[in-house]
């Protein structure tokens, strides 16, 4: 309720959310999509990476497969989920329509295959010879596995980054399978920093929808400059 | 080699350990709500109804009272009462009787109540160039937006402003399917259809309470009054509230439901919908309570217990 007198006056106001409100968001925002990326990372990675090194028929139309993937509608990937996790659907009974797990689930599946084709260029641009002397100097598979990860990092991280930059801008999956929750105190419960600025912008809110979008950017910025740095040389590791 | 698996493992710890702080604020939101009876309500309900902010209004006390959350979500009134007929929703909040009868016909929905009403209003551009200002004759300004074929837009998404809009075209006589460009079906919540007419200066049907709510960021009058300012008893907008059926969705939580429906047609309900103010209006205006029975809010309209042949049933009402 203080939110709506906020509201209501977003002009005059300095910053026109309660900082419940707007923190809470930002951590619905960020654990769905972390964990969705996360995820998406651990299974992608795998795949990229046996993808990447070996040979087969029918390699090239996976490839596209794929990269046909980062281009799912989030509204139709929402709708699969939704049916998925609905009381009537074939994970009914877990209840999880309406909740944080049914929007990673949806999120993961828009950016797995971002992750998963993004890392597989990175990881097939290794030059063959670098793996082949992995080989030579006697690692095992899994010491040329890391080599070439170590090789391919920055594709690895700019893959990452991407699935991260699709789970965090999306709006239409989400919607539909967490609902756009927040409680009567204002406390997020699936809403998130996307979910918001489209019901501020349905409220011809259009002011305190960009104060949103603006802080949506600022957090994508922070996340990639702290994997950037993870990423880089000059990171804490060396 | 082995530095470098150190270093893959350190990353992987750092990526753990995001994603444990992730968690662990998680399980800190939840905290709250152990060791109290924490069930969770969903409601499915309108935009109108959300984006007015009356649910937090009501919805509050009730958390209170009762030691346990509810989770609304705003869809279209079709759509929240799909979300029910999937038993996704355990009650339903919405603005359409024709679609509220077909949801109890269907067996989905039990112990509907009359809860409040607003009304519909035609806004437009105040160069209204239909030329329907004042008019207290819903059908006849219709008409006349259609003959000057001034831009109109649409809900076109099932809601109860939707329904409502057709039921108006068709008192006109006029077919939807035959207009031309200056209709546009926009598929979009009350708010962004109230943005897009503001952009075009085109007319469209809004709830009263949404229009209000909205007034001050948009350049759009009230072209015809609803029955509230007096104007005709076409543009009524009665909202009532349906239990999901436990009988149908063993899932629902449907005690907590009838609790709710329960709470929001008390007195301290009705009194909360009453006081309830956006700019200064008031946006709703509570229908529960009455001393005179009105047993006709229980059952779809024009039902009675003598055309159904089965007369059982129907004697506990």
């Amino acid at each position: 309720m203080s939110l709506e007198s906020a509201a209501t006056v977003p002009l005059f106001a300095e910053f026109p959310f309660e900082w419940n409100y707007i923190r809470s968001i930002i951590v619905v925002s960020l654990y769905v999509s972390v964990a969705a990326v996360a995820l998406s990372t651990l299974c992608s990675l795998p795949i990229a990476l046996a993808v990447g090194f070996t040979d087969f028929r029918g390699k090239g139309l996976l490839t596209s497969i794929i990269n046909t993937g980062m281009g799912f509608p989030s509204v139709v990937v929402g709708l699969a989920v939704l049916f998925t996790v609905s009381n009537e659907g074939p994970l009914g009974s877990l209840e999880l329509v309406f909740t944080r797990e049914a929007m990673i689930m949806s999120q993961f599946v828009l950016a797995a295959p971002v992750v998963t084709g993004v890392s597989l260029a990175a990881v097939s641009s290794v030059e063959q010879n670098v793996r082949d002397a992995a080989y030579a100097m006697g690692g095992t598979r899994l010491d040329v596995a890391l080599v070439t990860i170590k090789e391919a990092r920055y594709g690895i991280a700019t893959a990452v980054l991407a699935g991260f930059g699709r789970a965090i801008s999306e709006v239409g999956s989400v919607l539909i399978v967490g609902g756009n929750i927040a409680s009567a105190d204002g406390t997020s419960k699936t809403r998130t920093l996307t979910t918001a600025i489209q019901l501020e912008a349905q409220r011809g809110r259009f002011e305190t929808a960009m104060i949103l979008g603006v802080v949506l950017l600022a957090i994508v910025l922070v996340v990639n400059g702290i994997v950037v740095r993870l990423g880089s040389d000059g990171g804490g590791y060396r | 080699m082995t530095i470098q698996r150190r270093e893959f493992v350190a990353a992987l710890a750092a990526g753990g350990a995001a994603g444990l702080a992730g968690c662990s604020t998680l399980t800190g939101d939840d905290g709250g709500d152990a060791g109290i009876s924490g069930e969770t309500l969903t409601l499915t309900t309108t935009t109108s109804t959300y984006n007015t902010g009356l649910l937090d209004e009501l919805n509050a006390p009730f958390e209170d009272r009762y030691g346990v959350s509810v989770d609304a979500v705003s869809q279209g009134t079709g759509q929240a009462l799909e979300t029910a007929r999937n038993g996704d929703s355990d009650v339903v909040m919405v603005h359409a009787r024709s679609l509220e009868d077909e949801f109890m016909e269907e067996g989905y929905g039990v112990n509907r109540r009359d809860l409040m009403y607003n009304d519909f209003v035609v806004i437009g551009g105040p160069n209204d160039p239909a030329g329907i200002g004042g008019s207290d004759d819903v059908t006849e300004a219709f008409t006349a937006i259609a003959d000057s074929e001034s831009s109109f837009v649409s809900r076109g998404d099932d809601s109860g402003t939707h329904t409502k809009e057709l039921e108006i075209w068709d008192e006109t006589g006029l077919n939807v399917d035959e207009f031309g460009e200056w209709y546009q079906e926009a598929g979009q919540g009350m708010g962004d259809v109230i943005n897009m007419a503001t952009q075009q200066g085109a007319y469209t049907l809004a709830d009263r309470g949404t229009y209000l709510d909205m007034q001050d960021e948009v350049d759009l009058e009230i072209h015809v009054q609803g029955p509230i300012e007096g104007g005709p008893e076409l543009l009524a907008n009665p909202y009532g509230i349906v239990a999901v059926n436990p009988a149908v969705h063993d899932n629902v939580e449907y005690d907590l439901a009838m609790a709710y429906i329960g709470f929001i047609t008390s007195p301290e309900g009705q009194d909360l919908i009453e006081n309830y103010t956006a700019n200064g209006e008031q946006l709703f205006y509570p229908e529960s309570l009455s001393e005179e029975p009105n047993f006709q809010q229980y059952v779809p309209e024009g039902w009675s217990a003598d055309n159904t042949g089965n007369s059982s049933d129907s004697s506990d009402e």
